[in-house]
C-alpha cells in the first residue's frame, strides 16, 4: 500500500503502517550515524541535553557526500542500521518514533520498536543520488566537527521509504525473503 | 625503459576517482538493466527501477551514485621497464585520491587510526596493491569500496577435506549473512587458495573483473554459474526485500595453495561495484 505521511511522526500515525507499505515522508527529520550516536549516548550518560528533540521524531542513518554549489546536499542514501543497534532501544524509550536505514535490526531493537509503538523504514541502499532529490533543505545542528557524521536537520518532500519493521514487530526482511526462496 | 611522471599518475587517479563514483562501468550498467528485465518480485522491480533512475541522476547531475564513495582501493600493475620520476609513487597515488575526493565532492570516509577514529579529511590514505608486470606500461585500476558490503565479507580457512562443497557453503553463508546489509543485488568476489592474505586479495581483485566475463578455468566457470543460480534462489532480492535477483555475478579467482589448507575469501560488493581501469 502506498501512503503519504508527515514528520514529525505521531504514534497514532505509526499504528496505521504495516510492513511492506511504500511510504513517502514529508516534513522534518534528523540525520545521525555512528559517531553522532556515540556522542548522544555520552550526553545521555552524563545527564546532559540532547542536540535534537526525540519525541515523535525520525532519525535517518545517513552521512551525505558534500553538496555542490546551489544544492542542499550531496548524495544521501541510508547506511547500515545495525551499527546503531546498541544505542537504539534507549532512544526509542525516550520517544523516537521512526528510523530510516538499511539492513537487519537486533532482537533488542525489535522489542523496543514494539514496546514503544515505533517503526523502522528502509530507504534503498545505493540510491543516494535519487534520494537526494527529496531533500529540500539541510542544516547542521550539532557536532559540526564530525564532518559527514554531523547531526543534520533535513526538510524532506516525498522521501520514498519502505516499512520494514512495523509497530507489531512484523519484519519484511524475513517474510518477503521466504516468499521468494526456492532453495 | 619508459619514464612516467608522478604528476600524470596523480592526474589520472584524480579523474578515475570521480569517474568511478558517478558512472558505472558498461558491464555493470548492462547487468543492472538485465536484472530489472528479469526480476519477478513487484517490489524488487520497483527498487531496480529506482536504481536505474539513480544512475541517470548521478551521471546527469554529477551526484555520486552512492553517498558512501568508499575507501579508494587501487591496483597498480607496473611494467618492469617503467621508470617513475618526479616523486614517490605512493605519494602520487594519495595525492590523486586527495584531489579526486576534494575537488569531486566525494565523501571523506577514512579515519586515521582504527581505534582513535579521527577523519583524515581527504579520504587518504588509499589501499594500494602493487604488482609487477612485463612491459613499459602502468595499468591503474581504481575501485572505491563501500563498507556496508565490505563489513559482510569473510575469510574461511577450510580443510582440504571440506572440498568444493565446503567452498560452496562458505559462499552461501557469507551471502546469507550479508542479506539486506550489503545493498543487494550484490557482486560476489571469491578467492580460493593461496594463503590467508592471498585469498582475500584474490577475492578483491575478482570484483574488478567485468561481471559478464567468466573465469577461463572450466570448472571455475561452472562454479561461478552454479553459485550465481543458488544465490538467486535464496529469495533475498533487491534491497533484501525479497526477489529473484540477489546477485549480479559471482567472480572467482584461484591460486595454488599448501597441502594442508583450503583458504576461501568472500568479498561482498553491492550493486555500486565501481572499477575504472586506465593504462598509461
Ligand atoms: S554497500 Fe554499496 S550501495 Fe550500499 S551504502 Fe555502501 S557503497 Fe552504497
Amino acid at each position: 500500500m502506498e501512503r503519504h505521511i508527515q514528520t514529525p511522526l505521531a504514534r497514532d500515525e505509526v499504528k496505521e503502517l504495516h510492513a511492506g507499505d511504500y511510504v513517502y515522508l514529508t516534513g522534518t527529520i534528523y540525520t545521525a550515524r555512528d559517531a553522532a550516536h556515540k556522542r548522544i549516548q555520552e550526553a545521555l550518560d552524563k545527564g546532559g541535553s540532547l542536540p535534537i528533540p526525540l519525541e515523535n521524531n525520525v532519525i535517518y542513518y545517513m552521512g551525505p557526500s558534500p553538496a555542490r554549489e546551489g544544492r542542499p546536499i550531496g548524495s544521501a542514501g541510508p547506511t547500515t542500521a545495525s551499527r546503531m543497534d546498541k544505542y537504539t532501544p534507549g532512544l526509542l524509550d525516550l520517544g523516537l518514533t521512526g528510523m530510516i536505514g538499511k539492513g537487519r535490526r537486533s532482537a533488542a531493537v525489535k522489542e523496543a520498536i514494539v514496546r514503544n509503538g515505533a517503526v523502522y523504514f528502509a530507504a534503498v541502499g545505493g540510491a543516494g543520488a535519487l534520494l537526494s532529490k527529496s531533500i529540500i533543505r539541510s542544516e547542521v545542528v550539532a557536532y559540526d566537527d564530525l564532518g559527514t557524521e554531523a547531526v543534520r536537520r533535513l526538510e524532506v518532500r516525498d522521501l520514498p521509504v519502505i516499512v520494514v519493521i512495523d509497530c507489531e514487530g512484523r519484519d519484511l526482511y524475513e517474510t518477503a525473503v521466504r516468499e521468494y526462496c526456492t532453495e | 625503459m619508459r619514464t612516467i611522471n608522478a604528476a600524470d599518475i596523480t592526474q589520472n587517479i584524480k579523474e578515475m576517482c570521480i569517474e568511478a563514483n558517478h558512472f558505472l562501468a558498461n558491464d555493470m550498467d548492462r547487468a543492472m538493466k538485465t536484472a530489472l528485465a528479469q526480476e519477478k518480485a513487484p517490489l524488487g522491480r520497483q527498487i531496480l527501477g529506482q536504481l536505474q533512475d539513480n544512475l541517470k541522476i548521478a551521471g546527469e547531475d554529477m551526484i555520486p551514485i552512492c553517498q558512501d564513495t568508499g575507501m579508494a582501493v587501487i591496483f597498480m600493475e607496473i611494467g618492469q621497464d617503467v621508470h617513475i620520476e618526479g616523486g614517490l609513487l605512493e605519494d602520487a597515488v594519495n595525492e590523486g585520491v586527495r584531489r579526486g575526493y576534494t575537488e569531486g565532492y566525494l565523501r571523506k570516509s577514512v579515519v586515521s587510526d582504527p581505534l582513535i577514529r579521527e577523519n583524515t579529511g581527504d579520504n587518504t590514505p588509499a589501499v594500494i596493491h602493487y604488482e609487477m608486470a612485463a612491459g613499459d606500461r602502468l595499468k591503474i585500476t581504481v575501485a572505491p569500496k563501500g563498507f556496508g558490503s565490505e563489513n559482510m565479507s569473510r575469510v574461511f580457512m577450510l580443510k582440504p577435506a571440506d572440498g568444493i562443497e565446503g567452498v560452496k557453503n562458505s559462499i552461501l553463508t557469507a551471502v546469507k549473512d550479508a542479506g539486506p546489509n550489503a545493498c543487494p543485488p550484490m557482486v560476489v568476489g571469491v578467492g580460493i587458495g593461496g594463503t590467508f592474505e592471498k585469498c582475500a586479495l584474490l577475492a578483491k581483485k575478482a570484483l574488478t573483473r567485468p561481471v559478464d566475463q567468466h573465469s577461463a578455468v572450466p570448472y571455475v566457470k561452472e562454479l561461478e554459474e552454479e553459485m550465481l543460480n543458488r544465490i538467486n534462489q535464496t529469495g533475498i532480492g533487491p534491497g533484501g526485500l525479497g526477489g529473484t535477483t540477489t546477485a549480479l555475478a559471482v567472480n572467482i579467482n584461484t591460486y595454488p595453495t599448501h597441502i594442508a589448507g583450503l583458504p576461501v575469501a568472500v568479498n561482498i560488493c553491492c550493486h555500486v561495484n565501481r572499477h575504472v581501469t586506465r593504462e598509461i
